[in-house]
This record gives C-alpha cells, sequence and structure tokens, in this order.
C-alpha cells in the first residue's frame, strides 16, 4: 500500500504543475485588467494605475510571472488579492465554514433522500413507487438550481414570507434564537442542492441496485430462506454501494468548490462566490488560488477513491 | 450671461436681495454645478446656508440594527487603497474625511470646526493655500486623541508612490503642514480655484497616524488596521468579511451629540440588483439598497408592497453618445483611430448634425429609464429643473435629410446613402447591458430613417471598461464608428470632468490609451479656456469658461448628449437618510435614523 501511494503522489505531481501553467497561461490570457473599475475613476490618473500595475507586476511576461507565483507558492505564500489587498489564504479560509455547513448539509440530505428512495424503487422496480420516485428524480435534476432557487425565494419569501432569502453568515444573535436563524436561512439553498444532487444519487443507486439485486448469489441467500430485509441489507446494499461510495468521494471537491449559481442567489458567502467576485474583477491571485486547489483536491481525492476501492472489494489489488 | 451680470447676482445675495438658492438655482442651469456655484459664493464671502439638520432622536443609539445591502459587498477598508465606491462606502463607516458635501454643493464640516472661507481667513488671496480648523475633542476608536498630526500622516502616507494608493492623484502635488496641534495648512504649487480635495467626501477620509505609522509605503499593504479599521466614525468596528458583510457597532464617544441612533450596522455584499431591490423594497428584510440598476417597471411593481421606496438622487453621470473623427478601420502610422487620421462620414459636420437630430432622447427617457434617466442635451449636467438653456435637442427628420442631401449623401438602391462609393455604414458599440442594448435599437431606428445604416456591437461590460492594451475592444481605444457609455462626475467640480475634451489627454497608443480623451475631439480654442480656467482665481469668470466649454463639443456635434443619470437607492419607507449625488452615501450616516 505504501510504494502505491508514493507511487501515486509522484505521478500526480506532474499533473499538479501542468494543470498550474494551463491555469496560469489562460488567465493571463483572458480579457479585462483588475484596475478597469478605476480606469472609470477620473480621479485617479494614469500614471496611479500605471504604478500600481508596476508595482503588482502585471507589465513583466507570462513567464516570469508564473516563476514568482510557483517559487511563492513553494514556499506556502498564496499571494494576495489585487483587489482586497488580503493574502489569499485568509480569504479562502474565512469562506470555507460556510460552504462546508451549507453544502455539507445538502449533499447529506442529498444522500438522505437517494439511499431509501433507490433502494426501495430498485426492489420493486416498476412499481408505482418506482415510478413515481423516478418522474420526480427526472425533473429535480432536469431543473436547474438557479430555477427551483427562484421558485421558492417566490414562494417561502414573498408570497408567504416564511424564509429570509439573504444568507448571513454571523448573526447577532445568540443561544437558541442563533439556531434558529441559521436553520431559517439555511432551508432554501439546502433543499435547492440537495434535491437536485439527490435526484441525479438516486437514479444511480437503483441502478447498482438493480445490477446486484438480479445476480445468484443473491437467489441463493434468498433460497437459504434468509428474511428478505436480510437480504437486501446485507447482501445487495453492501455490494451495490462500492460504485456508490466511490461516486460520493468524488463529489467531495465539489463541496469545496461550492456551489457557485446557488451561492449567487441566496448571496451566501461560500467559496463559489468569492471565486465568480474574482472572475468579475480579473482578480487573478484569487482565481488561481481556488481553481488550483480545487483541482488538487479532485487529485487528492481521485487517490482516496482508489484506496477506497480496494479496502471495499479485496479483490483490488495493487501490487 | 456675462461677467459683469453675475457679480450683480453675487452681489444681490450678498445684501439679501435674492436667496442663495436661487442664485445657485441660476448657476445651475447656466450649466455650473451646484458645488461651484456655492464655492463662488464662498469665495464671495457669502457665508454658507446651514441646513437645519432635521435630527430628531434625543439620545444615542437604541434604534437596534441597520441592515444595508450592497449588491457589490465592499473588499477592503482602507479608503486609500479603495478600489470603488463599495470600498469607500466599506470604509466610510468607520472613517471621516474633514468635510463632505451635501445634495446642493455645499461644504459641511465633519472632522473640521468650520469650513474655510476668505472671511475666517482659511483662504488665503493667492489661491494658494487653505486653513483647515480641525474640530476639538474628537477621539479614534481606541481612544486616542484626533489632531493636526493625523492629517499630516493621512498626507504623508497617500502621496507615496511605494504605497500604491488610490487617492494619490490628490494628494501628490499639495503640501501639508501642521500649524498648530488643531490647524493645518494645505499649499498648492499654483493657484487653485476648486480646492476642496485633499481631506474632502470619498478621497478625504484621515486615517490614524499611531495606526498606520509603521506601515507606510512598501510595507502598507501588512498594516493590520487595513482589515480592523479605527476610525473616528459614528460606528466602530466588529467584524468584515471580504467581498460579503461589514459590521460595526455604536461608537459610544461619537463627536456628534445624540448620534448614531441605530446600535449596530450590517453591510452585506453580493447578489444582484433586482433581488437587492426585492429585499429593500417588497419584502423589508434590508432597510437600504445601493446602486438598483434596475428597469423603472420593475422597481414600480417592487414599490407596490409599500414596505419600502425608491430614492433618485441627482447626480452628474452623463450618458452620451461619442462620434469617432478619426478613421478607426485603418491604421494611420501603425495606430487605428490615430488623431492623424478622418473619418470618412463623420469628419463631415452635416453628418454629425444629422445624427444628433434623428436620434429621440425623449422615448430613450419614456421607454427604457422612466424615473432612473432624465433625456438631456448637456453634458455638464445637474438635476433636470435646472437643465441649461444653452443647448436643446430635437428629433427633426426633415432637417436631417435636407443637411444630408445638401452635404452630397445620396441615397443608394437599398436605401442607405452613399457619396463617392463609400456608404454611411457605422458600427456602433456599447458595453453588455439591458438597457444599452434597448437604447442602440432605438439609435438605429432613428438612423435608419435618414438612410444611415448601424451595425449594432455590445462588448461584455469587464472588457469594454478595462484598460486592456492587448484588447482591441475597450472604450478607450474607441476602434469604432460610434460608441455609447456613461462617463461619471464623482468630483462636484467640472475641472476634473471636462478635462474629457483636452487636446493632450487625447487617447492614442503614445499614452497606452490611458488619456482622458477618448471623443478625440479637440480645439485649439477649448484648451485656452480650460487653461485659463484652470488658474482662474475669480470664481465669475472661471464659470462663464466652463459654460462656454460645456457648449463646444455638443454644438460641434462631436458628441451626443443622451440621458442624465441620477443615483438610484432605495430605502425602508421608516428609514431616513440624507443623501447627496456628489459624495458617498454614507456621507451622513451618522444622520441616518429611523422613524417610529
Amino acid at each position: 500500500m505504501g510504494p502505491f501511494i508514493l507511487r501515486r503522489l509522484l505521478i500526480s505531481l506532474p499533473s499538479v504543475m501542468g494543470i498550474s501553467v494551463v491555469l496560469f497561461t489562460v488567465l493571463a490570457l483572458a480579457p479585462g485588467d483588475p484596475f478597469a473599475e478605476m480606469a472609470l475613476n477620473p480621479n485617479i490618473p494614469a500614471e496611479v494605475r500605471e504604478a500600481m500595475r508596476v508595482r503588482l507586476g502585471l507589465d513583466d511576461p507570462i513567464w516570469q510571472r508564473y516563476l514568482r507565483w510557483l517559487w511563492a507558492m513553494v514556499h506556502g505564500d498564496w499571494g494576495f488579492s489585487f483587489i482586497s489587498r488580503v493574502n489569499v489564504d485568509l480569504l479562502i479560509l474565512q469562506r470555507v465554514p460556510v460552504t462546508l455547513v451549507v453544502i455539507g448539509a445538502s449533499q447529506l440530505l442529498a444522500m438522505c433522500i437517494a439511499l431509501p428512495v433507490g433502494i426501495y424503487a430498485a426492489v420493486r422496480p416498476y412499481s408505482w413507487f418506482d415510478r413515481l420516485a423516478s418522474t420526480v428524480a427526472f425533473i429535480g435534476f432536469s431543473l436547474p438550481t438557479f430555477f427551483t432557487g427562484m421558485l421558492l425565494i417566490l414562494l417561502f419569501s414573498i408570497k408567504l414570507d416564511w424564509l429570509p432569502f439573504v444568507y448571513k453568515a454571523d448573526i447577532s444573535e445568540t443561544g437558541w434564537a442563533w439556531w434558529r436563524e441559521h436553520l431559517r436561512q439555511s432551508i432554501m439553498p439546502v433543499a435547492v442542492l440537495g434535491l437536485f444532487q439527490g435526484a441525479s444519487w438516486m437514479r444511480y443507486v437503483r441502478s447498482a441496485v438493480l445490477d446486484v439485486i438480479r445476480l445468484d448469489y443473491v437467489t441463493t441467500a434468498r433460497s437459504k430462506g434468509l428474511a428478505e430485509r436480510m437480504v437486501i441489507t446485507k447482501h445487495v446494499v453492501r455490494n451495490a454501494l462500492i460504485p456508490v461510495v466511490t461516486l460520493v468521494a468524488l463529489q467531495v471537491p465539489a463541496i469545496f468548490g461550492g456551489a457557485i449559481v446557488t451561492e449567487q442567489i441566496f448571496r451566501i458567502p461560500g467559496i463559489g462566490s468569492l471565486l465568480i467576485d474574482a472572475i468579475l474583477r480579473n482578480d487573478t491571485p484569487v482565481i488561481m488560488a481556488v481553481t488550483f486547489v480545487f483541482s488538487c483536491l479532485v487529485i487528492a481525492f481521485n487517490l482516496i477513491a482508489d484506496l477506497v476501492y480496494g479496502w471495499l472489494d479485496p479483490r483490488i489489488s495493487y501490487q | 450671461m456675462n461677467e459683469h451680470k453675475l457679480r450683480g447676482l453675487i452681489d444681490q445675495v450678498k445684501t439679501g436681495r435674492s436667496t442663495r438658492r436661487s442664485f445657485i438655482d441660476k448657476m445651475v442651469s447656466l450649466g455650473l454645478t451646484a458645488p461651484m456655484a456655492s464655492m463662488m459664493l464662498m469665495h464671495y464671502g457669502v457665508a454658507q446656508a446651514q441646513p437645519a439638520p432635521v435630527y430628531k432622536p434625543t439620545k444615542r443609539g437604541g434604534g437596534g440594527v441597520l441592515k444595508v445591502l450592497w449588491w457589490q459587498g465592499a473588499t477592503l477598508l482602507q479608503p486609500h487603497f479603495a478600489a470603488g465606491t463599495k470600498d469607500q462606502e466599506g470604509s466610510r463607516i468607520f472613517y471621516e474625511p474633514l468635510a463632505i458635501w451635501d445634495s446642493e454643493g455645499n461644504l459641511i464640516p465633519i472632522l473640521a470646526a468650520e469650513i474655510p472661507s476668505r472671511a475666517n481667513g482659511g483662504l488665503s488671496a493667492d489661491g494658494k493655500t487653505v486653513t483647515w480648523k480641525l474640530k476639538r475633542g474628537v477621539t479614534w476608536h481606541d481612544g486616542q486623541p484626533f489632531t493636526a498630526d493625523d492629517c499630516v500622516f493621512t498626507w504623508e502616507f497617500a502621496r507615496d508612490p511605494a504605497t500604491a494608493a488610490v487617492t494619490m492623484g490628490i494628494y501628490k502635488d499639495v503640501t501639508v503642514t501642521k500649524v498648530d496641534s488643531h490647524t493645518i495648512r494645505v499649499a498648492f504649487a499654483k493657484p487653485t480655484p476648486f480646492w476642496a480635495t485633499a481631506f474632502v467626501a470619498a478621497e478625504g477620509m484621515v486615517i490614524p497616524k499611531h495606526a498606520f505609522a509603521a506601515y507606510t509605503g512598501e510595507k502598507s499593504r501588512e498594516a493590520p488596521a487595513n482589515l480592523k479599521p479605527v476610525g473616528t466614525g459614528p460606528y466602530k468596528f466588529v467584524d468584515f468579511k471580504p467581498g460579503d458583510m461589514v459590521r460595526g457597532e455604536m461608537y459610544p464617544n461619537y463627536h456628534m451629540p445624540n448620534r448614531p441612533y441605530f446600535d449596530a450596522i450590517e453591510m452585506k455584499g453580493g447578489g444582484d440588483a433586482v433581488s437587492a431591490a426585492r429585499a429593500v423594497l417588497q419584502t423589508g428584510e434590508f432597510d437600504y439598497a445601493w446602486n438598483l440598476q434596475v428597469e423603472d417597471d420593475v422597481l414600480k411593481r417592487l414599490e407596490e408592497g409599500g414596505k419600502g421606496r425608491v430614492y433618485i438622487v441627482p447626480s452628474g453621470d452623463i450618458e452620451f453618445i461619442q462620434l469617432n473623427p478619426t478613421d478607426p478601420w485603418n491604421e494611420v502610422e501603425g495606430e487605428r483611430a490615430s488623431i492623424k487620421s478622418k473619418h470618412f462620414a463623420l469628419s463631415d459636420p452635416a453628418v454629425r448634425e444629422a445624427m444628433s437630430l434623428v436620434i429621440d432622447r425623449k422615448s430613450i427617457q419614456d421607454n427604457i429609464y422612466g424615473r432612473t434617466g432624465i433625456a438631456t442635451s448637456n453634458f455638464l449636467n445637474n438635476p433636470p429643473k435646472y437643465r441649461s438653456s444653452n443647448t436643446k435637442f430635437e428629433v427633426n427628420l426633415d432637417k436631417a435629410n435636407q443637411l444630408l442631401e445638401g452635404a452630397g449623401w445620396k441615397k443608394g438602391s437599398d436605401g442607405v446613402r452613399e457619396k463617392g462609393g463609400r456608404k454611411l455604414k457605422f458600427v456602433f458599440q456599447t458595453s453588455v447591458n439591458s438597457l444599452r442594448q434597448k437604447e442602440q435599437a432605438v439609435v438605429k431606428q432613428g438612423c435608419q430613417r435618414v438612410g444611415i445604416d448601424l451595425e449594432l456591437k455590445s462588448v461584455v461590460a469587464s472588457v469594454f471598461f478595462s484598460t486592456d492594451v492587448a484588447n482591441p475592444d475597450t472604450y478607450p481605444k474607441f476602434w469604432c464608428d460610434m460608441q455609447m457609455y456613461t462617463t461619471t462626475m464623482t468630483q462636484p467640480d467640472p475641472e476634473r470632468f471636462m478635462d474629457q475634451y483636452l487636446g493632450k489627454e487625447i487617447s492614442s497608443k503614445a499614452n497606452k490609451w490611458q488619456g482622458r480623451n477618448i471623443s478625440r475631439w479637440s480645439s485649439k480654442e477649448y484648451d485656452e479656456l480650460f487653461a485659463s480656467a484652470e488658474g482662474e482665481l475669480d470664481p465669475a469668470k472661471r464659470a462663464a469658461l466652463f459654460i462656454r466649454m460645456n457648449d463646444m463639443p455638443i454644438k460641434d456635434n462631436a458628441i451626443i448628449p443622451l440621458i442624465s443619470r441620477p443615483r438610484v437607492r432605495g430605502a425602508s419607507v421608516k428609514l431616513v437618510t440624507q443623501l447627496s449625488g456628489w459624495d458617498l452615501d454614507f456621507a451622513f450616516l451618522q444622520n441616518w435614523y429611523r422613524e417610529a
């Protein structure tokens, strides 16, 4: 196992480097510059803007800027945002808790829906429950989150006036009121994301269980006289879950990445909205750092998924 | 109006035969800004009107939380690094300048004890120095006293090129000296008629020496106070998350009595303008929303809920069209739209005049902007009721047709006019914005009626409004026959606004397209007028100069002003604010309160 992990880590080094080169070049070639807003302000003379460009090293050739970035990154210096002049790692760390809470909760909700519904639908394929669940699931993942988000806001915030639609990460209330406020403002975004994800996972769980349930060993288990409940939980689901667990593991980076559209609608200060703001303002260091973290996470969780495979299914070996 | 008449008017105000307000109204109708007119009166020793404060609360605090929504959140809280107004607003909760501009263009003292004038000896006769007396008994949020040292330090901080402060332009050419512990003197290199720049309004916020002294120049980015501001303002810092939330709480030792009214302030950022309007006007989740760039129909519908209302604050911003006098398509000496080239059609005054006669500004106002834009024929703009009478706009297709016929542009078989084999076909560019695309359609329709064909082009705002030298589609390059955008008037004085037609400011390859004159129209006479206005200490003469300058590019039809764009803000019906089109939204934050 040890040598395998080491080998994989070494292999992933060039891909991380490659990703960073591609990201950096694309960002450098993209139109726009971080001082666009200043260009519109007549009180800031052109010389000042020029001086700032020079200070931030924006006029140097791309390769120089890349090497400088890489060298700093190796030393653990993520650089600072051109716009807020705050260190990028601080900006990202500030956004992590909210992202984890909201996106994490929605993934949990998705699991809680997808597993039972998917399994039950697969155990009784083409029953009315299966048809209903599948129809709802199709509607669920066909509707984009910005649309369902708007619908929920219209219904619960504007018509009924039950829930707030502006998310506030720090709430001044304390004690129970704090929890209640957080719950109230999280309901809509978590529901929007969770139901969307749950719908597609449910289809996935259903087909995985269907694949397994037809196998001979299940028939054997049933003919042994095992209770149906036992057959499903012990023999079917356990095996069916191997691919599902992998799928979920690969989804974890997305949790860190946040959900750009939903965060924008509900004004959730997550990593997704940090990224979109940075893109709109051409704040290269922030875009670079967020996308880079994201790609590293994808690589890392790919590795973890591979390891989990081996643990779940001993037939897979890493020699 | 000539100089003599102006002096007569000023005398009338001085002797009380005429009111301040009527004088300012008259000046504004001549194309002057209200602040400028007000400064004219100050120069002649007419006291500034002190608008009676309508502040009702009788004690400090007790007002709960003030929740405001900025759909672009503040990204930093150091006023001298502020990249845009959102950052200045965020900083302004905590920091204060010496004086601010009210809606009529009067200077109102904040950290100053009084506004400098000739009468109180604050302004020197040669127009080269301004002496500010500072308010005594003001303390920073950490308890330290506010003194002249802080002002001098602010100047040193901002003018240092290594600091890379965005306010450097204002502070680099002045000298600030300490006279005594509560008096400073600002000296200019040459006579400066508009002296209220340093330490005034958005760029004038004073920062504490004791918090920043160790972090100047190269180290300025590391100052802890960049993220945890220590100011003199009505609210002191609690928490800041860049791009998301700024929180402050009442400062119990604030230097104005019974202020502030609110116990705390929350400035939430992010999202979009429409949902911000919704949160204030329809659901009442927030008390105040900034910059509601939303179609007026939508705003009206949201207002029906009765929870909030829209405030239209007059300002100097103007949406206008520029007609390119140079050839944007072919390189001359290695440069497109070079000032040495000539446009095949738009260099013809008849074509330009015809263009201005076919654009229906009234219908742009009625059908596109509603309350949020006022059709205008002026570049230097003011509230609608004060509009200048020197210029006018009309739609006259017959006259436009006659002009074009007379100049030899004959209609071809496809209905498009041509002369010498060149057709009147123009490319018309602007930024992507639903309102602008509708305006483009109106302009195109008008031009079609007289045989001018327009090809509409829209560029993503982040590209169009950038200074990216490598991109051909930016507005300073103007590689197009005509373009439309809004130019903002941030300074309540026309000097920095009217420099947009100076010959030396022409945007070109040589200055990396950073010149302010993007229209590329220039005239020797204009340059001379501007130069004399810059050094003209006599406000009456200076005013007359700016009025003449305003009319020149318009009479020449080099530009076609369309819409004067006031600021659009939303507030809860119970919130009492005081908004000024010449300063930040938070300029009067200390006076905001909620009615029972």
